[in-house]
């Protein structure tokens, strides 16, 4: 349950970021020791490869995909904010953001698949 | 939401800073009846030892803010009306102070922040000098006159997450003071304000959730200050000051 006092857009968008931002650094080291494989250990890499086209593996890169879209336009909507002067409609940005991350991750499963 | 029934059930959190638990009370449900109305009832009708803070009733004080139903609040300025869930209110003394007895909490931490903040006025002309003149309609005081009319309630404060989890953090209301100063033309010392307010703890720490902005019963906007101080401070770091 979300506290009342949590329950506003932008503190939904400063969740969205913190968790983003934390599953990334996750998954990055991961997703780095994959692309060493193309040099270290080209087999393996391909073997990886194959099994990553699997739907449901391409249904969990949706999800990354959308976690790197979603901070990234999130992170650029918090930079913008308070370093250009540009007070209003924080709440529309911050929904962009994610409609913005939907688009690109889209595409990219549109594309995969 | 409408209430029809003649009761209200009214929790109201008792105890010190050792602990405490929520006592509930029955309460007439009369016409036009603030938050503020039902505390005093309770005090006056059922239990003279209930402690609270109030002066002014109309908004202007800032000293009877309280958590009604989870959420920060003006209570002398809240209806019942506007809050009640089920006819249930719950009433419990603010986020992030220590408590001294029931709904009154020692705020020494946040005015104490407020002078970290140097959110205090440096004067820099006597009674003796001429009064100096400020044009109303130049940039910077309409930037201050946007975050003046702070009335220290700690509503922001107590809605704010970086305070809870960073007791360093000076928090909204000192950061939307030192804001205005950095504004005011007549403030003798807007570089070291800018100063206090990239130390530790600062203005820096705020992650822009935007409760205080939501809350503020003023209608003040403590992130957009903050961030006009995040602006300012890192300006004045490029230039080297
Ligand atoms: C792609 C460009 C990126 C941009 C524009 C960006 C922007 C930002 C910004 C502005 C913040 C501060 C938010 C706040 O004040 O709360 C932040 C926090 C953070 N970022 Fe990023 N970031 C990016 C990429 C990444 C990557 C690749 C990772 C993972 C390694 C990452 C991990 C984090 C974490 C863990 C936080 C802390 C979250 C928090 O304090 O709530 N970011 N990011
Ligand atoms: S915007 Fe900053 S000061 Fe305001 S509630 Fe959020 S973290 Fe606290
Ligand atoms: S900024 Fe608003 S919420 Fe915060 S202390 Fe001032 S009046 Fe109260
Ligand atoms: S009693 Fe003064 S603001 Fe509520």
């Amino acid at each position: 349950m979300i506290r009342p006092h949590r329950k506003h857009p932008l503190w939904l968008a400063y969740i969205l970021h913190r968790l983003s931002g934390l599953a990334l650094a996750i998954f990055l080291p991961a997703h780095f020791y994959v692309l060493s494989l193309a040099l270290t250990a080209p087999k393996d890499l391909d073997g990886f490869l194959h099994w990553a086209d699997k739907p449901l593996v391409k249904a969990v890169e949706f999800g990354l995909v959308f976690l790197l879209a979603v901070h990234f336009f999130g992170g650029l909507r918090l930079m913008a904010f308070e370093l250009l002067t540009w007070t209003k409609d924080q709440k529309t940005w911050a929904a962009a953001s994610v409609a913005f991350a939907f688009m690109v991750a889209g595409s990219f499963v549109l594309r995969a698949i | 939401m409408s209430s029809d029934t003649k009761t209200l059930d009214v929790s109201v959190w008792r105890g010190d800073s050792a602990g405490g638990k929520f006592e509930r009370f029955q309460v007439p449900n009369q016409q036009s009846q603030t938050i503020l109305d039902v505390v005093v009832w309770i005090q006056q009708k059922i239990d003279p030892t209930l402690a609270y803070r109030y002066a002014c009733r109309v908004g202007m004080c800032g000293s009877c803010a309280m958590m009604v139903n989870g959420e920060p609040r003006w209570t002398c300025r809240t209806h019942v009306l506007k809050v009640i869930r089920d006819n249930r209110i719950e009433v419990a003394p603010l986020r992030n102070l220590p408590v001294i007895k029931d709904l009154a909490t020692d705020m020494d931490p946040f005015f104490t922040k407020w002078v970290k903040a140097e959110g205090v006025f440096h004067p820099t002309s006597s009674r003796d000098d001429d009064i100096v003149k400020v044009n109303p309609s130049s940039d910077d005081r309409i930037l201050a006159d946007a975050a003046i009319e702070c009335i220290n309630c700690a509503v922001c404060y107590a809605s704010c997450d970086t305070v809870q989890g960073n007791p360093e953090y000076l928090g909204p209301a000192a950061l939307n003071r030192a804001w205005t100063l950095v504004n005011d033309e007549k403030d003798g010392k807007r570089a070291d304000i800018l100063d206090a307010v990239s130390q530790r703890g600062g203005c820096h720490n705020c992650h822009s959730q935007g409760s205080c902005a939501k809350f503020c019963p003023n209608e003040l906007s403590p992130i957009t200050s903050i961030a006009g101080l995040k602006r300012e401070t890192i300006k004045s770091f490029f230039k080297g000051r």
